[in-house]
């Protein structure tokens, strides 16, 4: 049964870990604002909901699980919000979201 | 493995660090301050120092960037042409990195047992905090207690510099007298962030009562706890604007705090006098020692906690005062 959470909660950890991996390299290939924060909320949301229930099977029925679960609760709220409210920022300010074939391919950042 | 995690740290730390030096664009470079202070929260954490990493982590990473970035709002954000010496900078540098360089050769290995630190004082307070204090956290009873002195230095430190900015900034134009317009709203039209900020504040005031008044038992303190209240109150003013927060909080509300703060403090000192005691003794502040002591670090833990949220809040009003 040990062995069992423990290769189940490495492969979380190791899936949270690809989806970080794979949101900084979204976020460095994308071409405007728009598409790297939808390729950086990869990290956000899957990212952390991995590696955190990855983190809660190592630690079991424990007050660190709790507050394991109180962190998530806190991301899960916080990021999208603070995702919403940058890109209602951007689009204030006037970055427009990139077209293809558009002249002014890197928007204005 | 807690070695390479922290040669992983200090090696973004670099980076980062030349990257805020290479940078034109200062709002940039604010971002990455941020990001140093949370590395080097993390590092602190390595390091066992819980109590120091969540001070680093609410005051570097949360509040002095809030304070930069309302002090770039009344400035430009580039950074402006360069035309100093650039020898002579770089020789000054240089020769400032030597010495350093130089001073860590003496320094103690790390985690030597026989470095001044372990042999010093440390023993000593590790071994008669039970005795003395009876408390878990040994961190709190050198702060309040043993180290009392330095820790009403460091309150008065904060209150001085509070005095300081408000004095070079001005307390700010009294809200009331500005036509309605030129009041910031904050992002009183934007619904979601304020749904989840409102959500969220009430549990960030939690959280911040909770290190407050739990630093006897785990990391936290006045220092702390100050500047997580002091975060939500600003998240508060971002969201529904300045008006409504000073209505909750007012300036002259702000100013009593900050001066309350060290005359807590002090008056908890002098109350050791009063009773018989030597000051900042809190043995005699009740029939026990040990309860006593207890009932000191409360007190004079409460006098930082109240200081420090005055003087960030009175900060940070005064920088958005001055952007109108």
């Amino acid at each position: 049964m040990t062995t069992l959470l423990d290769i189940l909660s490495w492969v979380l950890l190791a899936l949270g870990g690809l989806s970080v991996l794979i949101g900084g390299i979204g976020a460095l290939r994308m071409p405007d604002l728009y598409t790297r924060m939808h390729a950086a909320s990869v990290t956000d949301s899957m990212g952390t909901i991995l590696v955190l229930v990855g983190i809660m099977l190592q630690a079991g029925w424990s007050l660190a699980t709790i507050k394991l679960i109180a962190i998530l609760l806190f991301l899960l709220l916080t990021s999208p919000t603070s995702s919403n409210a940058l890109a209602s920022a951007a689009l204030l300010a006037g970055t427009r979201p990139f077209e293809e074939a558009g002249q002014d391919d890197e928007g204005q950042e | 493995m807690i070695a390479i995690f922290g040669i992983f740290l200090l090696t973004l730390l670099v980076i980062t660090a030349i990257a805020i030096v290479r940078t034109d664009n200062l709002f940039v470079a604010v971002m990455l301050m941020s990001i140093a202070s949370l590395l080097i929260a993390g590092n602190f954490f390595l390091l066992d120092a819980a109590d120091v990493a969540l001070t680093e982590a609410a005051v570097g990473a949360g509040i002095s960037t809030v304070l930069f970035l309302s002090a770039l709002a009344l400035t430009s954000e580039r950074e402006r042409a360069k035309s100093s010496n650039k020898i002579l900078s770089f020789t000054v540098v240089a020769a400032a990195a030597l010495i350093v360089i130089y001073a860590t050769f003496d320094k103690p290995r790390f985690g030597d047992p026989e470095a001044p630190v372990q042999t010093h004082v440390a023993p000593w307070y590790l071994e008669k905090t039970p005795e003395y204090i009876d408390i878990p956290n040994v961190v709190t009873a050198v702060l309040g207690s043993f180290r009392g002195y330095d820790t009403l230095g460091e309150v008065f430190v904060v209150f001085t510099a509070g005095i300081g900015v408000l004095f070079l900034l001005g307390s700010g134009v009294p809200l009331g007298s500005l036509p309605r317009e030129k009041i910031n709203e904050g992002l009183r039209h934007h619904l979601i962030p304020r749904v989840v900020g409102r959500v969220l504040i009430p549990f960030i005031l939690l959280f911040g009562l909770y290190v407050q008044f739990h630093g006897e038992y785990g990391p936290g303190g006045g220092f702390q706890a100050g500047a997580i209240i002091a975060a939500a109150i600003i998240l508060f003013a971002l969201l529904e604007g300045e008006q409504r927060a000073l209505s909750v909080l007012s300036a002259r509300v702000l100013l009593g705090l900050m001066a309350f703060g060290p005359l807590l403090y002090g008056a908890v000192g002098v109350a050791g006098i009063v009773l018989g005691g030597n000051f900042l003794d809190y043995s005699v502040l009740a029939s026990d020692s040990v309860k006593g002591q207890q009932l000191g670090i409360l007190l004079i833990e409460a006098g930082v906690g109240i200081t420090v949220t005055g003087v960030l809040l009175s900060i940070f009003h005064a920088f958005a005062a001055r952007g109108r």
